[in-house]
């Protein structure tokens, strides 16, 4: 790599074209593809870019805080001879940043002599730890229902209005190492938090930052924000610059991290722009082909490796534009992250929370985090036979709108009556409710007491004679 | 090796254009810039060279070097392929691990066969015989499991004038010497092959024989016949890679290829993690040992995720040529396509339908015709079924992967999320799902059970299909508005649906079925419907028939009859026959 440090500090002018977030140089000289840049005006102000596509004539560069005041004469170009790379240190946590990993809370530099590229490189698949160890939320329908795995993704799939931010909130606040029903839950001792704000508005960061202050973790938080009005294209650094300190946190340093990225389907519309300008072909809704493997290669950074004891969970947070769950972005989010929890805008108008959908909503690591020596042996089964009563529910409700409740039989009348507790004991609870793992199988049990014993084919008959208390 | 050809000119993410020597070919493997990363070329105009690199091309610039090689894309065929896994392009994970720690980087090069191995070779064939290609030399044990067969390469044939004596050779030592028309070769156990040219055999034979996964919906509904092709689509959460993970644990295939094309990097690591573990229930030995894992994930190189299903299908035609059935995975094709669709795109070519370039269909139709029940260059018969996920943007089949997939596979395993949300799984669903080979293999069927399967499975699927008409009414009018002989229909489908067709992969006892148990429990049904049927027209109601306590015993059935133990089966019989004479005996 060393003739590649030779060209760093060298200057090249000769911009041939302005438009939105791009700039072509030609003459470009020895760039390389990927490399980062520092642009400076005519005033001698600088701001960073970094070189999409190169050739021999010409370079195009994508610049982080906008084009405003550049000029195609006196525009001058400085190679920096090195793909982007950020400082990483554990004295980050309890520290602001903004998108690019500058500190904006007044504090200074960070001092380290620690720097990491921004887009990392993938896991090896043999060096991966498969995750086993479930986080204890507090909320049944995640605990119960979809469980959170160390180790794992899995997003939050939001519309706008919906308390997508209180849910994540509660989630980071009451996040335990799970325990077998009956222990204590305990905290990790070495974990942290890494969040990440993409074009979210200001209110939206400060509520995260009041959240975790009430719960006594700011010290452990680094805060990467991108807000609504800074400007878009830096928003394709942020979720890379604070998975590259999670990466260092969790490998280097053996903490368990936690990542909450917010909102992905803004930083989404930020590389479709990029792509529309550079007139590439799109695919789905303008979106450029190869947004799922953009997605997946900030996605993938996520999990356990043999040679640290340290992990990151990711939570990613996306809105579904105009709630549709075939939108490119959760579609192609769900195809990679393991699992999806899914909020439903009818649950939130009945004064639901949280209102997740539990029949979209889906944990994929959940099986092996469960069961006998982790939760409780029955906690299986009761997952399933909760999903298909629930399931059953709906088909019971639609029948009902057309032929009346008085007409339903009996059986289905003991659903319609399962599935109103279901939403309001199981899947509701306030805000600073945080019911362990066995509360929550418990409430579980209690419910599928109001069906009769026929209908429960999912659970074992040893498991029907401990826990099925039917009314 | 490898001399300069060319030089850098235009980086775009994994596309390079480069311009230099005129004597480059279409699709050989070039190494670009001082790191020697690995690409291939993929076009050619005059004196530019169009590459597309396997590695990450960050830091690249104008002016590198390229290398050519004078050879295609190929790989290394010979023992040590079982128990391994590798990346897209033949790279073995676990070294590069102990190169470059638990992170991959770029420009590692690495054969994918270790070269230090000694395996025991026994030779079958004498000095002086007249052999031509795909002729075994000789056996080496590669696992417990499988005896691996040294193979003539296909290209080679003459006299054989020296064999080497029984004993341990590494796979770069000479194991015979061949006098051919261009003089004398000499062979090794290692052998290479281009990875997209197809290896040649002698004809291919009828696809007359399932291959069985032990999963009910897919056997007794839609099987798949050994060197056949499927597709599994389904949106995410649908179940796609339970079900590619179910089939690559139990099918009865001898070798199983798992490509992780495009996909999760935890769902490798399970398997990867998990399939040591497991015992193949037919050999005894654990299922690693019949296992070639191909694994490029989501993140890694997009254009290594192009090669990835060329390098897993080579594998699986070589143990094909054994003699050995094959079973292919591949999660996900359309990750796959994708692939092609971001080459093609940063070569700015014409787009067809959705960005994919107007070649997809014909790529999806050279990669599934590699399946096939044929018989040998050696003389045995062998197969490669195929088996693709295919993942619909919005779970909508209409898109052109899926269209294109359809017109080249005979076997459709639509996957339904509306199933998989009420946790019913496999959630395959049976009215949107067909397969062509039913008629190839009824007659396998009934030599393995004696029963008159076809007859069975079409009155079960006419059953179902009612079940959704009938559905519909109850929707309307509610169920008690229907008469109670199709009440019982609703009945019936609802054992079938809980008690068969649902399968918990989970469950020690309900994970495997063999076609056995499958016939013995879909006799039961059709045995309690036909019985029920009866008593109902004396006058008997349907609540009557639900609440007899045999119907509960059917639905657990799946999960109380091991597979060695099918009597089970008959004392159920027994007990419909005594709760229906008896019920009978009220309504006389």
């Amino acid at each position: 790599m060393s003739e590649l440090v030779d060209r760093g500090g060298q200057e090249v002018v000769g911009v041939s074209r302005i438009e939105g977030p791009i700039l072509v140089i030609e003459n470009a000289g020895n760039l390389g593809y990927d490399e980062v840049v520092e642009v400076i005006d005519s005033t001698g102000h600088m701001r960073r870019g970094r070189i999409l596509e190169v050739s021999e004539k010409m370079a195009v560069i994508q610049i982080f805080s906008g084009t405003t005041g550049l000029s195609i004469d006196g525009t001058k170009v400085r190679i920096q001879g090195s793909t982007l790379k950020i400082p990483v240190a554990e004295e980050m946590l309890g520290r602001v940043f903004d998108g690019l990993g500058t500190p904006i809370d007044g504090g200074p530099v960070p001092l380290t002599n620690h720097f990491a590229d921004i887009n990392g490189q993938p896991i090896n698949p043999t060096s991966r730890v498969y995750p086993r160890d479930y986080i204890q939320t507090g909320i049944s329908v995640i605990d119960g229902m979809n469980s959170l795995v160390m180790g794992q993704k899995l997003p939050l799939f939001s519309g706008a209005g919906l308390p997508h931010d209180q849910l994540a909130a509660q989630i980071v606040r009451q996040a335990t190492l799970g325990a077998p029903a009956g222990a204590d839950a305990k905290h990790a001792e070495d974990f942290a938090i890494v969040f990440a704000a993409m074009g979210v508005k200001h209110d939206v960061a400060n509520y995260f930052k009041n959240s975790f202050a009430e719960s006594g973790a700011l010290a452990r938080v680094a805060m990467f924000l991108n807000l609504a009005d800074d400007p878009p294209v830096e928003r394709l650094i942020t979720p890379r610059a604070a998975l590259t300190l999670a990466e260092y946190l969790a490998f280097e340093k053996g903490m368990h991290v936690l990542v909450v990225l917010t909102d992905m389907t803004n930083y989404c519309e930020a590389l479709r722009q990029i792509s529309n300008i550079r007139g590439e072909v799109p695919s789905r809704k303008g979106y450029p082909g190869y947004l799922y493997s953009d997605l997946a290669s900030m996605y993938e950074r996520t999990g356990r490796v043999k040679t640290s004891k340290g992990s990151i969970t990711q939570i990613p947070i996306l809105t579904m534009p105009n709630d549709d769950i075939t939108h490119p972005v959760p579609d192609l989010t769900g195809y990679i992250t393991e699992g999806q929890i899914v909020l439903g805008r009818t649950l939130y108008q009945h004064g639901i929370y949280p209102p997740i959908s539990v029949l979209p909503s889906l944990s994929r690591l959940m099986k092996d985090g469960i069961g006998e020596g982790q939760t409780r042996e029955d906690h299986p089964h009761l997952m399933a036979q909760l999903y298909a009563a629930y399931a059953h529910v709906q088909d019971v409700r639609s029948l009902a709108s057309v032929i009346g409740e008085e007409e339903l039989g009996d059986v289905d009348q003991k659903y319609l009556a399962f599935g109103k507790a279901f939403e309001g004991k199981y899947i509701s609870q306030s805000f600073t409710e945080n019911r362990n793992i066995e509360q929550t199988l418990n409430i579980g049990w209690e419910l599928l007491g109001l069906l009769p014993k026929e209908e429960l084919t999912r659970v074992s008959l040893a498991e029907i004679e401990k826990y099925y208390k039917g009314i | 090796m490898s001399e300069r050809v060319g030089t850098v000119k235009w980086i775009n993410g994994p596309v390079i254009r480069a311009e230099g020597s005129r004597h480059v070919g279409m699709m050989e493997l070039v190494e670009v810039g001082e790191e020697h990363l690995i690409g291939e070329v993929i076009g050619l105009n005059g004196s530019m060279i169009t590459i597309q690199v396997y590695e990450e091309t960050s830091g690249m610039h104008p002016g590198a070097p390229v290398f050519g090689t004078g050879l295609p894309l190929s790989v290394e065929l010979g023992p040590g392929l079982l128990r391994s896994i590798f990346d897209g392009i033949q790279r073995p994970l676990p070294v590069i691990e102990m190169r470059t720690g638990s992170f991959i980087s770029r420009g590692v090069h690495l054969t994918p066969l270790y070269r230090k191995d000694r395996w025991e070779f026994t030779p079958v064939m004498k000095e002086g015989t007249v052999v031509t290609g795909g002729e075994v030399i000789g056996t080496v044990p590669e696992t417990p499991s499988i005896e691996h067969r040294v193979m003539i390469p296909p290209d080679v044939s003459g006299t054989v004038t020296w064999v080497a004596p029984a004993k341990a050779y590494t796979i770069v030592e000479p194991i015979a010497r061949v006098k051919t028309t261009d003089g004398e070769k000499e062979l090794t156990m290692l052998q290479r092959w281009p990875i997209r040219r197809l290896r040649p055999y002698k004809t291919r034979l009828d696809q007359s024989i399932p291959l069985i996964t032990g999963q009910r919906v897919l056997d007794t509904f839609f099987p798949l016949g050994k060197g056949g092709a499927a597709a599994i689509p389904g949106g995410f959460g649908a179940g796609k890679t339970v079900t590619q993970h179910s089939i690559a644990k139990y099918a009865d295939a001898q070798v199983v290829i798992y490509i992780g094309c495009g996909e999760r990097g935890n769902e490798m690591t399970e398997v990867l993690q998990e399939f040591p573990e497991l015992i193949d229930p037919r050999s005894g030995h654990p299922l690693m040992e019949r296992t070639v894992l191909i694994a490029n994930t989501s993140n890694m190189p997009v254009a290594a995720r192009e090669a990835s299903v060329y390098t897993g299908i080579t594998i699986a035609e070589y143990y094909r040529d054994m003699g050995y059935h094959v079973a292919l995975m591949a999660d996900s094709t359309s990750r796959w396509a994708e692939a092609l669709r971001e080459v093609s795109g940063r070569l700015e070519e014409m787009p067809a339908e959705e960005g994919y370039p107007a070649y997809l269909a014909a790529r999806l139709a050279e990669f599934y015709e590699r399946a096939g029940y044929v018989h040998t260059l050696s003389g045995e018969d062998g197969s490669v079924s195929i088996i693709g996920a295919v993942s619909p943007p919005g779970g909508d089949f209409s898109e052109p992967v899926t269209q294109h997939t359809k017109r080249f596979i005979r076997c459709f395993w639509a996957l339904d999320k509306s199933l998989a949300s009420a946790r019913h799984f496999p959630s395959i669903n049976w009215l949107d799902s067909y397969s062509e080979y039913l008629d190839d293999v009824a007659p396998w069927w009934h030599k393995a059970t004696n029963q008159n399967w076809i007859g069975m499975r079409n009155k079960a699927m006419e059953l179902l299909s009612e079940e959704s008409r009938l559905s519909q009414i109850v929707k309307l009018v509610g169920p008690d508005a229907l008469p109670d002989e199709q009440r019982l229909v609703l009945e019936t489908s609802r054992l079938l649906r809980e008690g068969f067709l649902q399968q918990n992969a989970m469950d020690t006892i309900d994970a495997y079925s063999t076609v056995q148990k499958q016939i013995g429990m879909l006799a039961l049904m059709l045995y309690f419907h036909d019985r029920a049927h009866d008593i109902i027209k004396m006058g008997a109601t349907i609540s009557v028939i639900h609440k007899l306590p045999v119907v509960d015993t059917l639905i657990r059935m799946k999960t109380q009859i091991p597979n060695d133990k099918l009597s089970m089966i008959d004392e159920i019989h027994e007990a419909i026959d005594a709760q229906m004479t008896q019920l009978e005996a009220d309504y006389k």
